[in-house]
């Protein structure tokens, strides 16, 4: 779930979430990131400076590779030289040293793929905070109410989310889909599929 | 001969009716889902891979084939009609593609794209059956160190060289690596990067990150960006082409297949390249000049053969050495690896029939296509007028049930969320996908070849780097490495020329 919180960390409209900046400032401090924040201060139209989250988060992650790396037995055997510790530190090194040029691209102002479609956008957060929600909810029932109810809730859910009004048409959608997959690949093709409360009914 | 016995006899395996019927099934939900706007091919496998684990390795690979070019074929319908590539290398396709759509020739586009990818998928496939038996040979000569170096080469040529910037792919290449390295180690046993969360021991399936960062990222930067309005779609015609349509398509057709295949089949080629090389060339020898930018059918025919043979390339690597050079190509290997079974060298010893099967599987699914599907294309096309609300949560709807098959945990389902906000991440700041799918399944095997490499040498460092045959791609990783620094110096002493003489 650490992936998860950061990635969320990384993802947050950074002026609006403090809890998250919490999360993200200190990393982006460490790595490279000391001129990032005076940088940041002075921001020029053109750069895009949100860059430095990303950079934030290859900071934690680094941190986190190196941590459970320490963490782990340096023990050798004769048939395994070098042990599983190597190669997690060599990875968290190198993230450190590609968040520290990925900050000085971005204060430089370099930009990613096709960014002047992207990056002036203001993001809807609401919205992906719904369908986040709604995308949670299906993963916390569907062992308790089986894949044709969460399934179906989950279809429902994110179609209203994203902008449907007919509800009970989606709805009925939404039911049809998850009956037809259920039968189509559950029973249908061996999928493992939950049938949860409707157990026995289906 | 022996190849082609072999290769008859995997046809004898799928002309079955049931079988056949399988073969239908993935051409029709692979042109379905491939067709979906902002998916491409890789995502269609990913997002249909789970519905295979409950059949038969040979039946599950047979509708493999299917879907591999059923997607191709629906991701180049919708790049021509929305104007929107699904993937990178579709991009070409769309310069011409769309305006001969705008101009009333979207009939002619897509029959030449679907004609051209038949045709291309067939050459290329057959050159597949010639070329991956020779190099199964040349690579069973080699020991763990030289895989330790193709394997590196794959990695840093796939950061460095697709995208428009290299410190973004080595970021998400990284990413990859590091979600590769989670769990049990295969040596020693011991947990790495799990933090004590039990279900991470495993790993975290190939499936899950790519359906997670392609398909629920798609979904979520959707989201983000409110655009719930429809995309124009242009009306096509009836599909046929006429007869000035056939001379002018069926050279492109072969120039661009002779020029994908190569690029496919060799590490990290990718697709990008070849199609633009094809397009460059179509307008140098066309007699059309002036049509190139209005919608020219020729800058159609070669971009689509030659990104459809280079598709069917990245195979040979895939089969014989067990290298997946692009994300279609890692998905693969891990349908494979599902099934227990490891592609490289040894495969075509080992499960003979089931690669021949997957072969011939990919000619019936070529040639249903063009049989079944040109057609259809106006139906199929009806498909995009779905409303984006449908689109999206039916999308998310597929991507949790593929995932929650994987282990049947709910657990996957987090993750998944976890990757598609790590893929909005990405398209929001534009760093590339690739290198972080093709690190989270190329990372970990690239470990194991050093420590066996370590293993064989005793622990001496000397044993890393192998004979002659890894010295030379550790050069050509050099020469990829240090390609910046040296048109950087160029342009500096150039600028310094300059300065000079002024």
């Amino acid at each position: 779930m650490t992936d998860a919180d950061k990635a969320e960390g990384a993802v947050e409209d950074p002026s609006a979430a403090s809890g998250a900046a919490d999360d993200a400032a200190a990393p982006t401090g460490a790595p490279g990131g000391g001129g990032a924040d005076t940088a940041a201060a002075e921001a020029k139209p053109g750069r895009d400076l949100q860059q430095l989250w990303v950079c934030g988060f290859l900071a934690v992650l680094g941190v986190l590779v190196i941590v459970d790396a320490a963490r782990l037995g340096g023990f050798t055997a004769s048939n395994d030289p070098i042990g599983p510790k190597p190669v997690p530190i060599i990875l968290g090194v190198l993230l450190f040293a590609v968040a520290a040029f990925y900050a000085l691209d971005t204060v430089r102002g370099g930009h990613g793929e096709d960014e002047g479609a992207n990056a002036g956008d203001r993001l809807d957060f609401k919205t992906v905070g719904l369908l986040c929600a709604v995308f949670i909810a299906n993963a916390l029932l569907i062992d308790w109410l089986g894949w044709v109810i969460s399934g179906s809730l989950l279809f429902w859910g994110a179609a209203i989310v994203l902008g449907s009004r007919r509800y009970f048409l989606t709805l009925a959608a939404a039911v049809v889909l998850g009956l037809a997959t259920f039968y189509g690949f559950a029973i249908g093709l061996g999928l493992g599929l939950p049938a949860g409360v409707l157990q026995g009914i289906l | 001969m022996d190849n082609l016995n072999s290769l008859l006899d995997g046809f004898a395996a799928i002309l079955t009716p049931g079988n056949l019927l399988i073969a239908l099934l993935g051409v029709t939900i692979g042109t379905a889902v491939g067709m979906l706007p902002g998916l491409g091919t890789a995502m269609a496998i990913a997002l249909l891979l789970p519905i295979t684990y409950g059949m038969e390795p040979t039946q599950a690979f047979i509708m493999f084939g299917g879907i591999f070019y059923g997607g191709m074929y629906g991701g180049s319908t919708t790049a021509i009609l929305l104007n929107t590539p699904g993937q990178s290398s579709s991009v070409v396709t769309v310069l011409e593609g769309f305006k001969m759509a705008r101009n009333g020739r979207g009939g002619q586009a897509l029959a030449t794209a679907a004609i051209g990818s038949f045709v291309a998928g067939t050459i290329a496939t057959i050159a597949l059956v010639f070329v991956t038996p020779i190099t199964v040979e040349f690579a069973i000569g080699l020991g763990a160190p030289e895989y330790l170096a193709i394997m590196v080469l794959a990695l840093v040529a796939t950061a460095s060289v697709l995208g428009s910037s290299r410190i973004r792919g080595f970021a998400s290449l990284l990413v990859g690596l590091v979600i590769g390295t989670i769990g049990i180690d295969a040596v020693t046993g011991q947990q790495r990067l799990t933090y004590g969360v039990p279900e991470l021991a495993n790993g975290i399936d190939i499936v899950v990150v790519a359906v997670g960062a392609f398909a629920v990222g798609e979904a979520l930067w959707t989201a983000a960006r409110r655009r719930s309005g429809r995309d124009e779609i242009i009306p096509v015609g009836r599909v046929w082409m006429g007869r000035s349509d056939w001379r002018r398509s069926w050279g492109p057709w072969l120039r661009g297949s002779a020029l994908g295949f190569p690029f496919g089949a060799v590490p990290a080629g990718g697709a990008e390249v070849p199609t633009f090389l094809s397009y460059v060339t179509e307008r140098r020898l066309s007699k059309h000049k002036g049509e190139f930018g209005n919608g020219a059918i020729e800058g159609v025919a070669g971009p689509e053969a030659a990104n459809n043979a280079s598709a069917a390339g990245t195979l040979v690597p895939m089969l014989a050495l067990g290298l997946p050079c692009n994300a279609t190509a890692a998905v693969m290997l891990a349908a494979f690896q599902t099934y227990g079974i490891q592609p490289g060298p040894l495969l075509f010893e080992k499960e003979s029939a089931l690669v021949w099967t997957l072969i011939a599987g990919l000619f019936v699914g070529n040639a249903m296509l063009l049989v079944l599907n040109m057609p259809l294309i106006p139906v199929w096309v009806k498909l995009l007028r779905i409303p984006k609300p449908y689109l999206f949560a039916g999308i998310l709807f597929f991507a949790s049930m593929g995932a929650y098959a994987t282990s049947g945990q709910s657990f996957e389902l987090f993750v998944l969320l976890a990757l598609g906000l790590i893929g909005l991440a990405m398209r929001r700041f534009g760093i590339p996908m690739l290198p972080m799918i093709v690190g989270v399944i190329l990372g970990p095997m690239a470990e194991r070849q050093a420590r066996m490499a370590l293993q064989l040498s005793g622990g001496e460092a000397s044993g890393l780097l192998g004979g002659p045959v890894a010295w030379t791609v550790y050069g050509v990783i050099l020469v990829i490495a240090l390609w910046p620094l040296a048109s950087l110096l160029r342009r500096r002493m150039t600028r310094d020329r300059e300065a000079v003489a002024t």
